[in-house]
């Protein structure tokens, strides 16, 4: 009976499998050092200018409805002469074994072949589920069909959808940047190298406190980084190996 | 056995015609004779007449149900879908609100039909016979509503049908791994079987009826009996029907509740992953189902007066009881519940509980649940308090309340505080979501007063069953 289980297993694994999609096979990573992150939020206005963000405006906002495919999470701590301020920039962290993609009925959330949960809006029928298990609260709902007024229509990104009402959504790693990275690498018979692919927020950072590429390429800068003494994820414990890695060098707290 | 099965001939039961009658001893021939109080044309002329005549005030009650499920459900509803989920209090955090809540609602006071029809039928309850049918019928509208809840809280409702696994030219399928798809496959189930049970019970009432009806009733009577002439053959196959059905319909009572909570046990939230949301939710299910069926069947025999003959003391009395041991489960469950939560070891589990039992807000709500769930239903161990129907009817009012606090207060006070703190926020409902919930109630009485005219609300095989066995 075992043995008849793990053949079946073995045949849903195999498109888990890393070498089963052959060349073409990556673990996209972003590090992201938080000793050089100045929390200057220009990670956010490029993201907003590439993936076609609405914006929402205050009142909506003041609802917790702003659309931030990452944002900056400011922590403040002690009273006010002795403050400390402490932020971190928290994007859909592409689990490998991502809550979200239990709980969408119809498939709008699914993993590919490069460990990134990507999301099918055409699919999306507004459940909710995957917001909800979501332990980081990087998904977000399009509560209107969100208008650009005239002039503004022009700045569009042409490669990235606009969305309709009723639909989720969330950091994509600009997988548009992604498809268009492999295609040229293939187009040149060759496998994707660090720096042919920048998403937004990547290429936005001016302190270069993010770094995108490949971990399944051992030699990549994001594998070096990877290996650093400071590494830690987010909600390890919670068991949903995430592809964002942050760099942090834990300070022992001095007392004044 | 019954006295019914010795008088077979050749194998089948022939009670009407065998002169084995005269065989029986004193008990069983008492067993066979009618009640001196009421004749079985008493409750013919008692059923249809509730069906039949139909004052002014049905009319003016109706119209204005009418008007107000369609300004609160269906009005409020049809603006949500042209304008957006944004109309709602939903917010990032807590993307679940009050229209889960009224599903899980909705579908918890739907198992109570199939409790008192098919577990007590498999157990010979006698006191279900007058009170099954309404029951059933609760559970079915109920259901509806549920479905329609779904249907509500969904973002494109348009492509609703995106889940039900088929062949189709989208060449995409379902992910049966996702807790909801178990849900379609539950409920839907549930439905189903709930229906043809319905209709299995109607069909002998419905030829009884038929004789005495005439246009549109007479047609559709005559084609929903399916030829039902009460031969012994057709009473035999009919009760084998009958049994068969419950027995199988009775496990679902616990297996939708259970697949309902997991929905939300399978996530990873603090407060909702918890592995006693099965039994809790099953519990919770049962005990405002019955509540539920206090609540109509007291309404009932103050509409109808012909129906108070039928419903009596005893019922009462018995449900009364149900209700206090579902009471003292259900509380079991919530200090269970609680104090998983604070021996969880987890901080986040912990600030759930805070926020859930502390903050000011919130702690008036879990007070109040546990004053209408747990302590008020303790006077239910009186047996003057029980057979009160006044008594009895506050109460159901104030579990069916404590009952939808708990489903209300498991979403409102988990999903605001998940793991981020910067991300927390606060949930309150708009003013949307609280006209379609006030609008459900208003479209379930609108089916149950249209049904309760087509159909007979108390099953007239089951009562004459009744009062020839008593």
């Amino acid at each position: 009976m075992s043995r008849f289980l793990d053949k079946l297993f073995a045949r849903f694994n195999i498109y888990r499998e890393p070498g089963y999609y052959g060349k073409y096979d990556y673990k996209w990573t972003i590090v992201i050092d938080l000793d050089k992150c100045d929390g200057c939020e220009a990670c956010v206005i490029a993201c907003h200018a590439e993936n076609n963000l609405p914006i929402v405006g205050e009142e909506e906002c003041s609802k917790n409805r702003a659309f931030n495919w990452i944002r900056i999470e400011r922590y403040v701590e002690g009273e006010y002469p002795d403050v400390r301020v402490k932020f971190i920039p928290i994007l859909c962290q592409q689990c490998g074994k991502a809550r979200c993609e239990v709980g969408c009925p119809t498939y709008a959330t699914y993993h590919n072949q490069d460990g990134l949960n990507v999301q099918v809006y055409n699919r999306c029928i507004g459940t909710f589920t995957c917001a909800t298990y979501c332990p980081y609260d990087v998904r977000h709902f399009n509560w209107f069909s969100y208008k650009w007024e005239a002039p503004l229509e022009q700045q569009l990104n042409p490669d990235v959808t606009v969305r309709e009402k009723g639909v989720m959504e969330k950091c994509t790693f600009c997988i548009q940047r992604i498809r268009a990275g492999k295609d040229h690498a293939k187009d040149e018979g060759r496998e994707v190298t660090d720096g042919d692919i920048q998403p937004a927020c990547v290429q936005t950072c001016p302190t270069g406190a993010m770094t995108f590429g490949d971990l399944n390429d051992p030699e990549s800068r994001v594998s070096q980084l990877a290996k650093s003494e400071r590494r830690y994820r987010l909600f390890e414990d919670l068991n949903t190996d995430p592809s964002v890695i942050y760099l942090k060098r834990v300070m022992k707290q001095t007392k004044q | 056995m019954s006295p019914f099965d010795k008088l077979r001939v050749n194998g089948k039961p022939g009670y009407q015609t065998s002169p084995l009658i005269l065989s029986l001893s004193k008990d069983e021939q008492r067993y066979f004779q009618l009640n001196k109080n009421i004749s079985y044309k008493e409750i013919n002329d008692d059923v249809i007449d509730a069906m039949t005549r139909t004052g002014p005030l049905y009319y003016v009650v109706l119209a204005i149900v009418t008007i107000l499920t369609l300004l609160l459900f269906f009005l409020p509803w049809i603006y949500q879908i042209k304008v957006g989920q944004g109309v709602t209090g939903l917010n990032n955090p807590s993307y679940w609100g009050v229209y889960l809540v009224n599903f899980v609602f909705w579908v918890g006071v739907a198992h109570a039909g199939t409790l008192i029809s098919a577990m007590l039928y498999i157990t010979r309850t006698q006191w279900r016979r007058s009170v099954h049918r309404s029951a059933e019928t609760m559970t079915f509208f109920a259901l509806i509503i549920a479905v329609s809840f779904i249907m509500v809280h969904m973002g494109r409702v348009w492509n609703f049908y995106w889940v039900l696994p088929y062949p189709n030219q989208r060449t995409i399928w379902t992910n049966f791994i996702s807790p909801l798809m178990f849900d379609v496959f539950a409920i839907g189930t549930y439905f189903l079987s709930s229906l043809i049970f319905l209709y299995f019970g109607l069909i002998p009432d419905i030829a009884a009826i038929r004789h005495r009806s005439a246009g549109w009733r007479r047609r559709l009577y005559v084609m929903l009996s399916l030829g039902w002439r009460g031969t012994d053959r057709e009473w035999y196959i009919r009760d084998k029907a009958y049994m068969l059905f419950s027995v199988l319909i009775m496990p679902l009572v616990v297996s939708v509740h259970s697949i309902v909570s997991w929905d939300f046990a399978l996530g990873i939230v603090p407060g909702l992953h918890k592995t006693v949301f099965a039994p809790y939710f099953v519990t919770g299910a049962l005990y405002s189902g019955f509540a539920g069926v206090v609540l109509l069947i007291s309404i009932l025999r103050r509409v109808q007066q012909s129906s108070a003959k039928y419903i009596t003391e005893r019922h009462y009395d018995r449900i009364g009881i149900t209700l206090l041991a579902l009471s003292l489960l259900w509380s079991y469950l919530t200090i269970l519940e609680i104090v998983m939560g604070l021996t969880s070891h987890s901080s986040f589990e912990l600030e759930h509980l805070r926020y859930k039992l502390l903050n000011p807000g919130f702690a008036g709500l879990t007070a109040l649940m546990i004053f209408s769930n747990t302590i008020l239903p303790l006077s239910l161990s009186i047996r003057k308090v029980r057979v009160s129907i006044t008594c009895q009817f506050i109460i159901s009012i104030f579990i069916l309340t404590g009952m939808w606090l708990e489903r209300f207060l498991i979403f409102g006070t988990s999903l605001p505080r998940k793991f981020l703190p910067y991300a927390w926020h606060d949930y309150h409902p708009g003013w949307v979501e609280i006209a379609i919930t006030a609008g459900s109630f208003f479209l379930f009485i609108l089916m149950f007063m249209i049904f309760m005219k087509i159909f007979p609300v108390i099953s007239i095989t089951e009562v004459k069953e009744e009062w020839t066995d008593s």
